[in-house]
C-alpha cells in the first residue's frame, strides 16, 4: 500500500518507528548487516558499505573458534545428512519431529560434556529461555552473575521463581546471597562459563564449592566455552577440575561446534527429563534440521579424535594477546580466545573499526546496550584456522590504527580524557 | 538528610555499585531507570527494607517506578511504617 494513501493509523505507526530508527542512528548505535559471499573462515569477502565490491579480510570477529564451520569432514556429513534423513521434519519432537539422529546426537553430546542426559534445542537461546521455566518456581529463587548472556536474563524473566543477581565473579557476594535466600526451596547459581563480552572465565571451581557447601543447584552457559576450554575442550567444568558437578549446562553449536545453529541443556537426568516434558521452546517448535544434525556429530567426532585444534587456537590466543599488550593497547585480562580491545568510547570504537576494515581486518565495535556506557570496546576472537602470518599482519594493521588514535600505551583515563565516554 | 535515607543510600552503594565505581549518588538519583539498579537485583533492596525497618512491602508497592530514587523508597518505606504504627 502506498504509504501517502494510508490510513491515519499505519501513517502513525511509521511515524514513530521511524522516528526511533531515527533517533538510533542519529545515537551513532545502527547496527547494519555486512554481507558475507564466502564460506566462513579466516579470510572472507565482505561487501561493505552495501554495494560495494566484496573485499577480502582476516576476520577476527566470528565465533569459529575451532575453524569447523567450513570443515570439509563437516560439510561432507551435512551432505550426507540431507540425503539420508531429508531436509525437514514438519513436526515437533514429541509428534513425529524425532530421528534416530536426534538421540544419537543427545548421547553424544552427554558424553562428550561428562553428563547424564541431554536434549536438543533449535538455539542455545531456546534453551535458556526453556530451562527456568520448566523447572523452577514460586519457591525458589535463581541467583545469577550480574554479566550473564541476555538469553539467560530472558529466560530468567519467563520464570515465576524469585530472581537475584550477584557481583560479577564477587564469591563473597554469591555467599551472601546464598545465605540470604536459605529459606527457598532450590536456589540456583546461575553463571556464563565464559563471559561473551569481557572473555573472562567464571570461577566455577569456587562457584561450585560454594553451591554444594550451601546445598544450592548450579547452572552454566558454557557457549562460549564448549570445544575448546579444557585440555580436552570439554569446557569450564574441566577446565576448573569440576567436571560432572555441575547440575546444567546449556552450550551452542553455533560457535566452536561447526557454527550453525542449535544448542541444548544436558545434565543431571531428573532435571533434563522434566525439560523434555515442559520446555516450551522443545514443545512448541520444530528442533534441529537433519542436515545440522549430521554436521554437528561429525564435529563432536572430530573434536573427540584430537586436541590439536583447540591447541593451536589457544598458541593464537596466547600470540594475539601478547602482541596487542606489547604494541600498547588496553586489553581485558584472561585466558579465553575471546579478547577485547578497550577503548570506551563509542565512537572512538566504531572509528577504530572502519579504519581496521580498511586496512583489511573485519572487526566490531561493540558499545551500549551491548556493553555498559563507557565500556565501548573491540571484541576480538580468536580461530583455530588463524595461521600465524594472519596474526603478524592483524597486528601490524593494529598498530597502524592505534597509532592514527593515539591510544597505544595510553591509561584508560588518557583516552577518556582525549575522546571522552 | 534523614537516617532512613542515609541507610538506603548506603545499602545501594554496597550493594549495587563496583568498587571503582565513583558515581555520586543522592536521595534523587535514578536508580533503576539509571541503570545503576536491575529489576532482576530490586529483591535484596527490598528484603533489607523489610528486615531493617520491619515492615511488609507488597509487590504493588515495590514497582519500579517506586523504587527508582532513594527518596521514593523512603516514602514507601515511611507509609509502611506509619500504617503499622
Amino acid at each position: 500500500m502506498d504509504a501517502a494513501v494510508a490510513p491515519p493509523a499505519v501513517a502513525s505507526f511509521r511515524d514513530v518507528y521511524r522516528a526511533e530508527l531515527d533517533a538510533i542512528r542519529s545515537a551513532g548505535l545502527f547496527k547494519e548487516e555486512r554481507l558475507i559471499h564466502d564460506p566462513q573462515g579466516a579470510e572472507i569477502e565482505v561487501e561493505f558499505p552495501a554495494g560495494a565490491a566484496p573485499k577480502k579480510v582476516l576476520n577476527l570477529c566470528a565465533n569459529n573458534y575451532l575453524g569447523l564451520s567450513s570443515h570439509p569432514r563437516v560439510v561432507a556429513a551435512a551432505h550426507a545428512g540431507l540425503e539420508k534423513r531429508g531436509y525437514g521434519m514438519s513436526s515437533v519432537r514429541f509428534i513425529c519431529g524425532t530421528q534416530d539422529i536426534h538421540r544419537e546426537l543427545e548421547r553424544g553430546l552427554s558424553g562428550f560434556l561428562g553428563t547424564e542426559e541431554t536434549l536438543l534445542f533449535s538455539s542455545c537461546l531456546d534453551a535458556n529461555a526453556g530451562v527456568f521455566e520448566a523447572l523452577f518456581g514460586e519457591k525458589d529463587v535463581l541467583i545469577a552473575d550480574r554479566l550473564v548472556h541476555a538469553s539467560i536474563v530472558d529466560g530468567m524473566r519467563l520464570c515465576k521463581a524469585m530472581t537475584d543477581t550477584y557481583k560479577h565473579s564477587d564469591m563473597g557476594h554469591l555467599e551472601e546471597k546464598l545465605l540470604e535466600h536459605a529459606d527457598k526451596r532450590f536456589r540456583v547459581v546461575i553463571t556464563d562459563g565464559v563471559f561473551s563480552m569481557d572473555g573472562d572465565l567464571a570461577k566455577l571451581d569456587e562457584i561450585v564449592a560454594l553451591a554444594e557447601r550451601h546445598g544450592a543447584l548450579t547452572f552454566v552457559d558454557d557457549s562460549h566455552a564448549t570445544g575448546f576450554i579444557g585440555k580436552t575442550g570439554r569446557g569450564t567444568p574441566e577446565h576448573f577440575g569440576v567436571h560432572g558437578r555441575v547440575d546444567l549446562v546449556t552450550t551452542t553449536f553455533g560457535k566452536a561446534l561447526g557454527g550453525a545453529s542449535g544448542g541444548c541443556v544436558s545434565g543431571r537426568k531428573e532435571l533434563v527429563d522434566m525439560c523434555r516434558q515442559r520446555a516450551r521452546p522443545y514443545l512448541f517448535s520444530n528442533t534441529l534440521a537433519s542436515v545440522i544434525v549430521s554436521g554437528t556429530l561429525e564435529v563432536l567426532d572430530l573434536v573427540s579424535e584430537s586436541t590439536e585444534r583447540r591447541d593451536r587456537l589457544e598458541e593464537n590466543t596466547l600470540f594475539w594477546r601478547k602482541g596487542l599488550t606489547e604494541a600498547g593497547f588496553d586489553i581485558k585480562a584472561g585466558a579465553s580466545p575471546i579478547v577485547p580491545v578497550m577503548l570506551y568510547d563509542a565512537k572512538l570504537a566504531q572509528d577504530v573499526a572502519r579504519d581496521l576494515f580498511a586496512e583489511g581486518v573485519y572487526v566490531v565495535g561493540f558499545f551500549f546496550p551491548v556493553v555498559a556506557k563507557g565500556q565501548a570496546r573491540i571484541r576480538t576472537q580468536l580461530s583455530a584456522a588463524h595461521t600465524r602470518a594472519h596474526l603478524e599482519r592483524a597486528l601490524d594493521a593494529f598498530v597502524k590504527v592505534g597509532r592514527k588514535h593515539d591510544i597505544l600505551g595510553k591509561t584508560k583515563a588518557e583516552i577518556v580524557a582525549r575522546y571522552g565516554l | 538528610m534523614d537516617d532512613l535515607r542515609i541507610a538506603i543510600l548506603d545499602y545501594v552503594r554496597r550493594e549495587y555499585l563496583e568498587e571503582d565505581d565513583d558515581r555520586t549518588l543522592t536521595p534523587t538519583t535514578r536508580l533503576i531507570s539509571g541503570g545503576i539498579v536491575d529489576s532482576f537485583s530490586m529483591v535484596s533492596l527490598k528484603r533489607f527494607l523489610e528486615r531493617k525497618y520491619d515492615v511488609k512491602i507488597p509487590d504493588a508497592d515495590a514497582s519500579p517506578e517506586a523504587f527508582d530514587t532513594v527518596d521514593s523508597i523512603a516514602a514507601v518505606v515511611e507509609r509502611l511504617a506509619a500504617v503499622r504504627a
